[in-house]
């Protein structure tokens, strides 16, 4: 699938390993949760960047402990409606220090990407190609105001409001 | 009433562009109907029965002279000369075309309102006590924390993809007039023991097929966690809701399953981790929202004491004194008064207006209210600060406008949902019942007498026109294709909030109508002196009112 | 078996529209495509679906229809609000446009 990092197209060097699949011997692997836990010691001494991929209801306390081993996660939406990894996104970055890619996978619709970035995302998986690039631009300058503090650290307009002059 | 400032402009002028782009996309098939729904509904904007219908937000219910004078412009040029006031004060026109949508959220904006998030698994319009700013028993006026609550709410990026709709209400008296104990969140400002202000907060209340009053989590929330702690609150719901089944997915389920203590501590564990935080609420915004719902420049009336004007045509004309016994209410302030205007004439369709009444509506505010209207969640309308001594003009003006039937809080002063006429979900239509109800107690004489009586009708389990809080409830349902009513009694929205026990067997259309005229008599015939519809229900029960409606001859 | 037709919100107007005999929708029901057997509504039901014919309404839809006094009339009471119009506002919806 088309990512989409820092606003354009990027080739991904990430490879997704499904539920049974045998781990391939090489490459940079996003595993399921269930996989990296059955396969935790493996995949650490590979020493090879690991990711994992977690479903919607999957939280991230789950992997608390371990997010010094990922260089992405990958969080679900199974279909855009579902809002649970707004969440899961804003706790890995706000509260537990993920500094790695982010990435949004599933039902990732382009009227979402700016909710989705606030919330800490910084790689999304979309359809199509090159007019990805210039949606992209579109949405991200659509809102230029936030009312409320979140991942992403712009100020809010309280913040805005009541800056020491 | 608050003004936008530059940022608030800002967001709602976006927001328009944002939306006529993505207009732009459906009508051009870039956007499939699936991805566009959610993004209309986050717009205000649902596809109903005969046409789109437009869900406009009146922000805690509160707006002036020139924003009503705006939407009667739009009824008429976009609309088909009318509208219609919500049960959470909000006004809906049930004809626009998606193409003209982009610019009436333009006029809107024009004059600081707008669609965001009147619809949508997000959270929508935060409403309050009607008599905000006016009432005797106020300790504050909650709308200062409905404007905070509303800016929170707006385009929060975690909250936009809710397992479904979340409703917050605010009040501010001892005396709940929001209902808040029927909502997602209810927030009553309290005074601590220490004399700090405060809230305490309710989760889970709420309507619909499993109607529930919501429960207490914390007693007493400082003014400036209030932020924070609604975060607290939204976060857990967003996470473990329910996503299954869309007709177990609010809020009150997940605190009926887990048990409030249980979702209390969830609560209190996530804002641990978060309070005292950037979602502090500084007092410099608390002052500088409250300025705006300063007072207005009253007269200074103190020494006056009751207008013997007033008294006078009270005598003269018995309408004018029904009228001020029911439409009337106390002001803090000596010499001034709260009018309701009745949208509720007899035989009307309940919450409805027509563009050239809320053009006069809007010069009689400027002339008697300081250019100022609420709308109230029993779709009537209010003028909070009339002069006393301007009672009777203005009651004769608003009696020329067809505003001012004696009716408030009685029972024809009936909540309809759209029902059937006008709704995609509705399964029985509600407005001609609720007609019909009217036209049977038309006089008002008698109305006076049976005092407060509270009927709201539903089309449908979806609860719109809060039937399980009435005093007497009536539910549309669909019978073999035939539309049937269900009547529930004993139900209500104040601080004493219950959910209505369904008396038996439904009614058809004619028989519903009879029925409740039988309850009533049954209610005259077993009250004590001076004692309202719900006390004597309260007081005899259920049995006297069933055998009534159905024992056999 | 009862007649049926296709029905439809126009995307645009969002008005009740019926699928027409040409493909396209008409806001009149006399003038609807009529399906009379069950292999016919579920043809015009894929007709009423098919990308070049949808794009420009919503969610089609079958619904029974029968003859009353020689004019076509929906069955379901929901369907006769949708083909006239609010039952408390006779001056609005297709029940006050004569030519429908």
């Amino acid at each position: 699938m088309p990512l989409l990092k820092d606003g354009r197209l990027a080739d991904d060097p990430w490879i997704e390993v499904g539920g049974d699949e045998a781990l391939p011997d090489d490459g940079q692997l996003i595993v399921t949760l269930a996989r990296w836990r059955e396969s935790r010691d493996k995949l650490v001494k590979r020493n090879q960047p690991v990711g994992v991929r977690l479903r919607s209801d999957e939280f991230p306390d789950e992997i608390a402990g371990d997010l010094e081993h990922f260089a992405v996660i990958a969080l679900e939406f199974p279909t855009f409606r579902d809002g649970r990894a707004y969440s899961h996104a804003r706790k890995l970055r706000e509260r537990l220090g993920y500094a790695g890619e982010l990435r949004a996978v599933g039902n990732v619709l382009r009227d979402q990407w700016v909710f989705m970035r606030r919330c800490g995302f910084d790689a999304f998986e979309v359809r199509g190609g090159k007019e990805a690039e210039a949606a992209w631009q579109e949405a991200a300058g659509e809102i230029g105001v936030q009312y409320q503090p979140a991942a992403d650290r712009r100020p809010g307009v309280l913040a805005l409001r009541h800056r020491p002059a | 009433m608050y003004r936008y400032d530059e940022f608030d402009a800002q967001l709602v002028e976006e927001r328009v562009e944002q939306f006529r782009g993505q207009v732009a996309r459906r009508l051009s098939g870039e956007l499939s109907e699936d991805e566009f729904k959610p993004l209309r509904l986050m717009n205000g904007l649902y596809l109903q029965l005969h046409a789109y219908m437009l869900r406009v937000a009146i922000p805690y219910g509160t707006f002036s002279s020139k924003q009503m004078r705006r939407m009667a412009d739009i009824a008429r040029g976009y609309d088909k000369g009318y509208g219609h006031f919500t049960t959470r004060q909000n006004i809906q026109y049930n004809w626009p075309a998606l193409e003209d949508v982009p610019d009436i959220l333009a006029d809107l904006a024009e004059v600081e309102m707008h669609a965001i998030q009147t619809s949508g698994n997000c959270i929508r319009n935060t409403t309050a006590d009607q008599y905000a700013g006016a009432a005797a028993d106020e300790i504050e006026d909650p709308r200062i924390y409905c404007e905070i609550i509303r800016q929170w709410s707006t385009l929060h990026p975690e909250f936009s993809f809710l397992p479904r709709k979340f409703k917050i209400a605010v009040t501010g008296a001892a005396r709940d007039r929001a209902a808040v104990k029927v909502h997602d969140i209810g927030l009553f400002i309290r005074r601590n023991d220490a004399g700090e202000v405060g809230f305490e907060v309710i989760v889970g209340g709420g309507q619909g097929r499993t109607p529930m009053i919501g429960k207490t989590i914390r007693e007493f929330l400082p003014k400036a966690d209030l932020l924070s702690y609604l975060e607290a609150v939204l976060r857990v719901y967003n996470e473990y809701g329910r996503r299954d089944n869309m007709y177990k997915a609010r809020i009150k389920i997940l605190v009926h399953e887990i048990g409030a203590e249980e979702f209390g501590r969830r609560v209190e564990e996530e804002w641990a981790f978060i309070r005292d935080g950037a979602l502090d609420l500084p007092a410099e915004e608390i002052e500088r929202i409250e300025a705006y719902f300063a007072p207005p420049p009253y007269e200074d009336l103190s020494g006056q004491g009751s207008s013997p004007w007033v008294e006078t045509v009270r005598l003269m004309e018995p309408e004018f004194d029904r009228w001020m016994r029911v439409n009337v209410a106390a002001h803090k302030r000596p010499g001034y008064a709260i009018v309701n205007l009745s949208l509720k004439p007899v035989g009307g369709v309940p919450g409805d207006i027509s563009a050239d009444q809320m053009d006069a509506v809007a010069d009689l505010a400027d002339e008697y209210s300081f250019g100022e209207i609420r709308a109230t969640h029993e779709q009537n309308l209010v003028f909070a600060h009339v002069r006393q001594s301007d009672l009777p003009d203005l009651w004769r003006k608003l009696d020329g406008l067809g505003l001012a039937t004696s009716n408030i809080g009685l029972v024809s002063d009936i909540i309809a949902c759209p029902g059937l006429d006008y709704c995609s979900l509705a399964n029985a239509r509600s407005i001609p019942i609720a007609q019909r109800i009217s036209e049977r107690f038309a006089e008002l004489e008698r109305q006076h007498d049976i005092g407060e009586l509270r009927l709201k009708i539903s089309g449908c389990i979806n609860a719109c026109g809060h039937h399980h809080i009435g005093h007497i409830g009536i539910l549309g349902v669909d019978r073999k294709g035939v539309e049937n009513y269900q009547i529930s009694l004993g139900g209500s929205a104040d601080e004493n909030a219950e959910v209505g026990k369904i008396v038996g067997p439904a009614f058809d259309a004619d028989g519903v109508v009879d029925a409740v005229e039988t309850i009533v008599n049954t209610y005259l015939g077993l009250r004590d002196e001076g004692e309202i519809f719900i006390d004597t229900y309260r007081r005899v029960g259920a049995e006297p009112f069933k055998e009534a409606l159905y024992a056999t001859a | 078996m009862t007649l049926q037709v296709v029905t439809a919100n126009d995307l645009s107007t969002g008005l009740v529209v019926y699928l027409a005999a040409d493909d396209g929708w008409t806001e009149r029901l006399a003038e609807s495509r009529v399906a009379a057997t069950e292999t016919e509504s579920a043809a015009l039901l894929e007709r009423a679906k098919a990308p070049e014919v949808r794009w420009s309404v919503i969610d089609p839809y079958l619904i029974d229809v029968a003859e009353e006094d020689g004019q076509l009339k929906p069955v379901r009471y929901r369907e006769r609000i949708r083909a006239l119009g609010p039952s408390i506002r006779l001056d609005l919806g297709k029940q006050a446009q004569k030519e429908l």
